[in-house]
């Protein structure tokens, strides 16, 4: 059976604060934290893009899984906020990791759910025996336009995840996609900021997708949320994925561990998979885990997995998503926070 | 950094190989065809370890047109565990703070942009560790 040999994260150390970006736009804190529960997000440097949180992670994943970065045959990054238009990142990714030149690389893409993407064929490329190993990566440095209300939880951050054959540190039991064509959320070539539909990306687009794919994945294996003992869903806000994994029976405890969203604001296609790995960091052997994503547009992805006896081994290899979280941070201003993420205009 | 050399500079720069002289030990970063040290030309490929202490800084006020945005910053001499020396930026941090002797780790980071529409070039930069 194939699964996870490896898994790593990586979250800038900068934060924002949800009281400074309300005091920029004159809107009440207290609001938005009870709305959408947060309370900050990461921020990334001018010298943090998808590619360089994809190395951080990646390498943490090598390290756990301890095996020779030239085994790895294929490389996918999930991301939208990929630097180049044309050039993948799995390219230079690749190269800081040791990893190729005999690999298969590509970038995927599908807003939120690259992430879970790239796992599922990375997954699919080792159960089929086509590689050796395979690595899976989601991450994003993703904006949010000023004085919309994803500027309060579009962050930077992603995760890495290593799947092979044998010395596994989670079983993958089952995978399951759905997908139907919902126009919640979008950019257009050119455009720099996406537009989404308001109360449309709500019921029919996250919900729809969330509870969709988690019943299904949960009817092909006969489990039940009380066999769980986590569960992460896409975190847009720290209100969808709590109401999305009561809907379906889960409870408090099951969910608070991989709920990274309240200080780490939404990763985009590092959401869901950084919610994974901070569940990895602390799960014990023979837990169920059940992951699953969202990508506007729209679809969701949805794997349950099963700690082996070897998960508790590497997780203090590498830092935990917690100690990124709770660790050493840097507070930005509204001013700087502009400043990092380029939406001011200076002369050339 | 035209791409050319930044290209042929990437083994260095993405993953931190240096050169180890057989005949010495010594490790130069990036690698030499012929020891600084012994002249010896038997050398072999290391990778450094992604951390070091920082040996003397300073901190850039007026820096190059493409740092601009960044300034002020540190920038610092780190010597790894292997006794090779590379000069590097210090960041997530108060450039002040930057001093001889603080433990850093090595992280891949953005270094610069060929301009508006050219490459983006990558590297190492240090990172305090607290
Ligand atoms: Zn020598």
């Amino acid at each position: 059976m194939a699964g996870l040999v490896g898994y790593g994260a990586y979250v800038p150390r900068k934060r924002i604060r949800t009281e400074e970006i309300a005091r920029q736009w004159g809107k009440n804190p207290e609001t938005i934290k009870r709305g959408l529960l947060l309370q900050e997000k990461s921020v990334p440097g001018f010298d943090e893009d998808t590619i360089t949180i994809s190395v951080a992670a990646g390498r943490a994943a090598l390290t756990r899984a301890g095996i020779d970065p030239q085994k790895v045959g294929a490389l996918y990054i999930g991301s939208e906020s990929h630097p180049y238009a044309v050039k993948p990142s799995g390219t230079v990714t690749a190269e800081a990791l040791g990893i190729g030149p005999e690999v298969h690389i590509a970038d995927f893409e599908f807003a939120c759910k690259a992430g879970t993407e790239a796992m599922f064929v990375a997954l699919g490329l080792v159960e089929a025996g086509r590689v050796e190993y395979a690595m899976g990566i989601g991450a994003d440095t993703s904006q949010g336009a000023p004085d919309d209300a994803l500027e309060f939880s579009a962050s930077a951050g992603g995760a890495a995840f290593i799947f092979g054959a044998d010395d596994l540190i989670a079983e993958v039991i089952e995978a399951y996609s759905y997908t139907s064509d919902t126009p919640d959320f979008w950019r257009r070539e050119g455009e720099f900021y996406p537009r989404h539909g308001g109360r449309f990306t709500g019921e029919p687009a996250y919900f729809k997708h969330v509870l969709a794919a988690s019943r299904g994945i949960l009817e092909k294996t006969g489990l039940k949320a009380e066999d769980f003992a986590y569960a992460v869903f896409h975190m847009p806000n720290g209100k969808f994925p709590m109401s999305a994994g009561k809907q379906l029976g889960f409870k408090i405890e099951q969910l608070e561990t991989g709920w990274v969203v309240p200080t780490m604001g939404n990763t985009y296609s590092g959401s869901s998979p950084t919610g994974l790995a901070a569940i990895l960091d602390v799960a014990k052997p023979n837990d169920l885990i059940l992951i699953t994503s969202f990508g506007s547009g729209a679809g969701s992805d949805s794997f349950v997995l099963k700690a082996t006896k070897r998960l508790p081994k590497v997780q203090g290899l590498a830092p935990t998503v917690r100690s990124m979280l709770d660790g050493p941070r840097h507070y930005v201003t509204y001013g700087e926070y502009a400043k990092f993420r380029e939406k001011m205009i200076v002369n050339e | 950094m035209p791409s050319p050399r930044y290209t042929r500079e990437i083994p260095s720069r993405y993953r931190l190989e240096a050169g180890r002289c057989k005949g010495c030990d010594k490790v130069a970063y990036p690698a030499r065809r012929v020891c600084p040290s012994c002249r010896g030309k038997e050398i072999q490929m290391v990778n450094l370890t992604p951390k070091g202490k920082v040996v003397t800084s300073t901190v850039i006020h007026v820096p190059p047109d493409d740092f601009l945005m960044e300034a002020p910053y540190a920038m610092a001499i780190v010597e790894t565990p292997e006794g090779a020396r590379l000069m590097t930026q210090v960041v997530d941090c108060e450039p002040s703070t930057v001093l001889p002797g603080m433990d850093v780790s090595l992280e891949f980071r953005l270094i610069r942009k060929e301009g508006k529409g050219g490459i983006l070039c990558y590297g190492h930069k240090a990172v305090p560790v607290f």
